[in-house]
C-alpha cells in the first residue's frame, strides 16, 4: 500500500496529564478502508489516545506526532480537526441543557458545509437530511425535538452518536467504548449503522473491552493497548483469544 | 492540568467573542451644569431649573429630608467602596435648551449620539412602530410620535413636560406606587430625579404604538437619576421598552432610577428592559452603580403587570421590579435574565405582594455568572391573609461558567392564608469544559455553541420580549461573555 492510502499515522507519541505520562512511544499507522480494534485493561491509556487524537486541551503532547492525511494536526484545535474528517464517539455523551437535538445536529452539519465551501441548509431541508439517517440507527424523530442527550437512555446516547457520526461522514470515526452498557438489539442496531458507514474510503478505530462488538464489525487488526502503548497486535483472531485467556498471559 | 486547559480555552474564546463594549464612547457636548454636591440648595436650584411648581419642590424637599436621616441598605450581597454623594453631579444637561418643535432641528451632535446607538430620532429614519424618548444626561431630548399618539389620547412626554402640561395627574400619581421614603435609594431619586418618560393610556384604549425610553449616561461625574410614571386607564394595554448605555469611564456612575406602574380594571402594561449600562473592566474599575426602584401596582381588577427584563450591564446592579397585586384576579409577572462577568455584582430579583383575591404571579429568573461575579436573585412573595385563593409559580435557574463565579438564590415566601399555593423550582447548572469539547469535536465553534447554550438557557425568557428587543439581547449576552469560557 502507498503512502496515499495512510489516513492516520501516530508516530513515537507521549502524552501526560497532570504531570502523569499516559501514552508512552505509541505507533499506529491506519491506512483508508480499515477497521482497527483497540483493547485493553483499564487504565491503559485507550480512552485518553481517542481524546489527544480529537485535541482534547486537557492533555499535554511531549513528543510524538500525528498526521492524518499525510499532515501534523498537533497544532490544530478540536473543531479544525472535525472538521478535516475526525469523528470521536464519546464513551459518555454529554448532555446539553437547553439546546435541541435539531439544532445540533444542523449546526454541526452547517459547520462543516460552511469549512467546505459549501451551502449551508436550511430547517426543512436539513429535516429531509436527517430523517433518511434516523433511519439507519433506528430513531425516533421525537429525538429531535429533545435536548441533546438530555434524559437520555444508555443506549439512546450510543445511538445518538452513531447518528452524528453517520450525518457528519467524517473519514475516520473513533468510537470509544460505543458497545459498552448496549443490550442486544441496540448492540445490533449500532453495528449495522457503523457497517452502514464504512466503506473504502473511511476507517475505524474501535476502542472496546468486549469481543461481542466484533462479532458483528470486523476488524482487520486487533492491537492491545498496555501501559500506553501497543504490545501486540495482531487479526481478529486475537480478541477471541484475549476472551478466553484475559490480558494476563500477555504480561 | 486544569488551569492549563483553562488557559487554551479561554485564549480560544477570547479570540472569538473578543470585543469591547461598543457603546463606550461619549459625546463632545457644551453642557449646562451644576456644581458637584448634594444640599437643600441644590434641590432647589434643580427645581427651579426646571421651573417647577411648587408641589414639586415641596415633592423634593421632602425627600431630602427623608434621604438624609436614612442609610443605605446592608442587606444585598454586594461589596463596593462607599460612595460619596457629595462628589456627584446632580445636574448636566445639553445647553441650548430653547423649546424645539421639529426634532430635526436637535444638535446634530446629539442626534449623531443617538443614531450611533442605533436610536433614530430623525422622521426619515426612525422606527415605525416604536415611540422613542430619549434621554440624555439630566435631560429628555426628544419624544417621538407624540402627535400621531396624542389623537388616540395617549399621552407619552418627558416626565419635565408632563409636570408642566399635565400637571394634576402628575401631582396625583407620583410617589403613589414607591412612596418617597420607601428605601434609601427612591428618597434619594425624588429629591433630584431630573427626567424620564411619562405614559397615560386613556380607557378603552389599546396603546398603537410600543412606547420606549432610551437612556444614555454620558457625562463623567454625572448621576442620573430618571423617574417613569405609566399610568394604564381601564381597559388599555400599552407595551413600554427601555434602553439604556454609558460610556466607558474607569470611574463608577451612579444610576438611580424609580420606575412606578398603574394599571387599572383590566388594563395591562408590559414593561421591558434591556440594561446595558457600561459593567466596568475586566479588572472590575468603572462602570455603572445601578441602584434602581421599580414598582407596579395592579389596582384593578383582572389587571395585568408584566416586567422583563435583560440586566447585562452596571458594576453593581440593585433592582427587583415588584408587583402589588391588589385588584381581585390581577396578576404579576417578572421575567429576567441576569448576566454578571469579571467583577461585577447583581443583587436583583422581585416582589410579589398578594392582595387581592384569586390574584396570581409567576417569578422566571435566570442568572448567569461568569468571570468572577456574584449573581444573586433575591424574591419575595408575600400572600396576605385577604389574598384568597392566591397563587404563585417562581422558578430561579443559575448558570455558572467557570470556576470563580458565584450564584445565589435568596427567596423569602410569606403566606398569611391556608387558601394559597406556591411553587418553587431552583436549579443550577454550569457549562464545563467537557460540554464545550463535544461541540468542538462535531465542528461547532466555540462562539456558536456558547450562543446556543445561554441562548438556550435564556429561551423562556427572551420569548417574552419584543421581537427586535430578543435578538439583540441574545447577541449582546453572547458579547457579554467574552473569554470566560472554560
Amino acid at each position: 500500500m502507498n503512502s496515499n492510502d495512510t489516513l492516520l499515522e501516530v508516530k513515537d507519541l507521549q502524552v501526560s496529564i497532570a504531570d502523569s505520562k499516559i501514552l508512552k512511544n505509541l505507533n499506529l499507522k491506519i491506512n483508508k478502508g480499515e477497521i482497527h480494534a483497540i483493547m485493553g485493561p483499564n487504565g491503559s491509556g485507550k480512552s485518553t489516545f481517542s481524546k489527544v487524537l480529537a485535541g482534547h486541551p486537557a492533555y499535554s503532547i511531549l513528543d510524538g506526532e500525528i498526521l492524518f492525511k499525510g499532515i501534523s494536526i498537533l497544532d490544530l484545535e478540536p473543531d479544525e480537526r472535525s472538521h478535516l474528517g475526525i469523528f470521536l464517539a464519546f464513551q459518555y455523551p454529554i448532555e446539553i441543557p437547553g439546546v435541541s437535538n435539531e439544532d445540533f445536529l444542523r449546526l454541526a452539519y452547517n459547520s462543516k458545509q460552511k469549512f467546505y465551501n459549501k451551502p449551508e441548509v436550511g430547517p426543512l431541508e436539513f429535516l429531509t437530511i436527517i430523517n433518511d439517517k434516523l433511519k439507519l440507527v433506528n430513531m425516533s424523530p421525537v429525538f429531535l425535538s429533545r435536548n441533546v442527550n438530555e434524559g437520555f437512555s444508555g443506549g439512546e446516547k450510543k445511538r445518538n452518536e452513531i447518528l452524528q457520526m453517520i450525518l457528519l461522514d467524517s473519514e475516520l470515526a473513533i468510537l470509544d467504548e460505543t458497545d459498552s452498557g448496549l443490550d442486544i438489539d441496540a448492540l445490533k442496531t449500532i453495528s449495522m449503522g457503523i457497517n452502514n458507514f464504512m466503506d473504502s474510503s473511511k476507517s475505524i478505530l474501535l476502542i472496546t473491552h468486549y469481543q461481542r462488538l466484533l462479532d458483528y464489525i470486523k476488524p482487520d487488526y486487533v492491537h492491545v493497548f498496555q501501559d500506553g502503548k501497543i504490545i501486540k497486535t495482531g487479526s481478529a483472531e486475537l480478541a477471541k483469544e484475549l476472551e478466553n485467556k484475559g490480558y494476563e498471559w500477555l504480561r | 492540568m486544569i488551569n492549563q486547559s483553562n488557559k487554551v480555552l479561554n485564549t480560544n474564546i477570547t479570540k472569538l467573542v473578543n470585543k469591547t463594549y461598543q457603546y463606550g464612547f461619549s459625546t463632545q457636548i457644551e453642557k449646562d451644569i451644576i456644581e458637584k454636591g448634594l444640599s437643600e440648595t441644590t434641590v432647589r436650584l434643580i427645581s427651579s431649573k426646571k421651573n417647577e411648581p411648587e408641589f414639586l419642590l415641596n415633592f423634593r424637599l421632602k425627600a431630602y429630608k427623608k434621604w438624609k436621616q436614612m442609610q443605605e441598605p446592608v442587606w444585598p450581597y454586594l461589596k463596593f467602596p462607599q460612595i460619596n454623594y457629595q462628589d456627584v453631579t446632580y445636574y448636566s444637561a445639553p445647553k441650548s435648551q430653547k423649546k424645539i418643535k421639529d426634532l430635526n432641528e436637535l444638535d446634530p451632535e446629539l442626534l449623531e449620539t443617538f443614531e450611533k446607538l442605533g436610536i433614530s430620532l430623525t422622521e426619515q429614519k426612525r422606527l415605525a412602530n416604536v415611540a422613542v424618548d430619549a434621554v440624555f444626561d439630566s435631560v429628555s431630548i426628544g419624544t417621538t410620535f407624540q402627535e400621531e399618539l396624542s389623537q388616540c389620547g395617549v399621552i407619552f412626554a418627558s416626565i419635565s413636560e408632563a409636570i408642566h402640561e399635565y400637571s394634576e395627574l402628575i401631582e396625583k400619581y407620583l410617589g403613589s406606587v414607591v412612596p418617597i421614603g420607601d428605601n434609601y435609594f427612591s428618597a434619594l431619586n425624588s429629591a433630584v430625579f431630573t427626567d424620564g418618560s411619562f405614559c397615560y393610556i386613556p380607557q378603552d384604549t389599546i396603546c398603537p404604538l410600543d412606547l420606549s425610553t432610551y437612556f444614555r449616561i454620558n457625562d463623567q461625574n454625572a448621576g442620573q437619576f430618571e423617574r417613569t410614571l405609566i399610568i394604564a386607564e381601564k381597559n388599555s394595554y400599552v407595551n413600554y421598552l427601555e434602553g439604556c448605555t454609558a460610556p466607558q469611564y474607569d470611574t463608577n456612575q451612579l444610576h438611580a432610577a424609580i420606575v412606578e406602574l398603574i394599571a387599572f380594571e383590566n388594563a395591562t402594561i408590559k414593561y421591558s428592559t434591556v440594561q446595558n449600562w457600561y459593567a466596568g473592566d475586566k479588572f472590575g474599575s468603572g462602570g455603572i452603580y445601578n441602584f434602581v426602584t421599580k414598582r407596579g401596582l395592579c389596582a384593578g381588577a383582572n389587571s395585568n403587570i408584566s416586567w422583563t427584563q435583560v440586566e447585562t450591564g452596571s458594576s453593581i446592579t440593585w433592582k427587583y421590579p415588584s408587583c402589588i397585586l391588589m385588584g381581585d384576579n390581577s396578576h404579576g409577572e417578572f421575567y429576567s435574565v441576569a448576566l454578571t462577568n469579571n467583577y461585577q455584582q447583581a443583587d436583583t430579583g422581585t416582589k410579589m405582594i398578594h392582595i387581592g383575591q384569586n390574584s396570581r404571579s409567576r417569578i422566571i429568573s435566570k442568572g448567569i455568572s461568569a468571570g468572577k461575579s456574584k449573581n444573586s436573585y433575591r424574591g419575595l412573595v408575600n400572600v396576605t391573609n385577604k389574598a384568597i385563593g392566591a397563587r404563585n409559580y417562581s422558578q430561579c435557574d443559575s448558570l455558572l461558567i467557570g470556576n470563580q463565579s458565584n450564584a445565589n438564590t435568596f427567596p423569602y415566601i410569606s403566606v398569611q392564608n391556608s387558601t394559597t399555593k406556591i411553587e418553587h423550582e431552583a436549579s443550577t447548572s454550569k457549562i464545563g469544559e467537557e460540554q464545550i469539547f463535544y461541540f468542538l469535536q462535531r465542528g461547532i465553534s466555540l462562539e456558536k455553541a456558547v450562543e446556543l447554550m445561554i441562548s438556550g438557557f435564556c429561551q423562556e425568557i427572551f420569548t417574552k420580549l419584543p421581537l427586535e428587543f430578543a435578538a439583540e439581547a441574545d447577541k449582546l449576552l453572547t458579547l457579554k461573555l467574552e473569554g470566560s469560557v472554560g
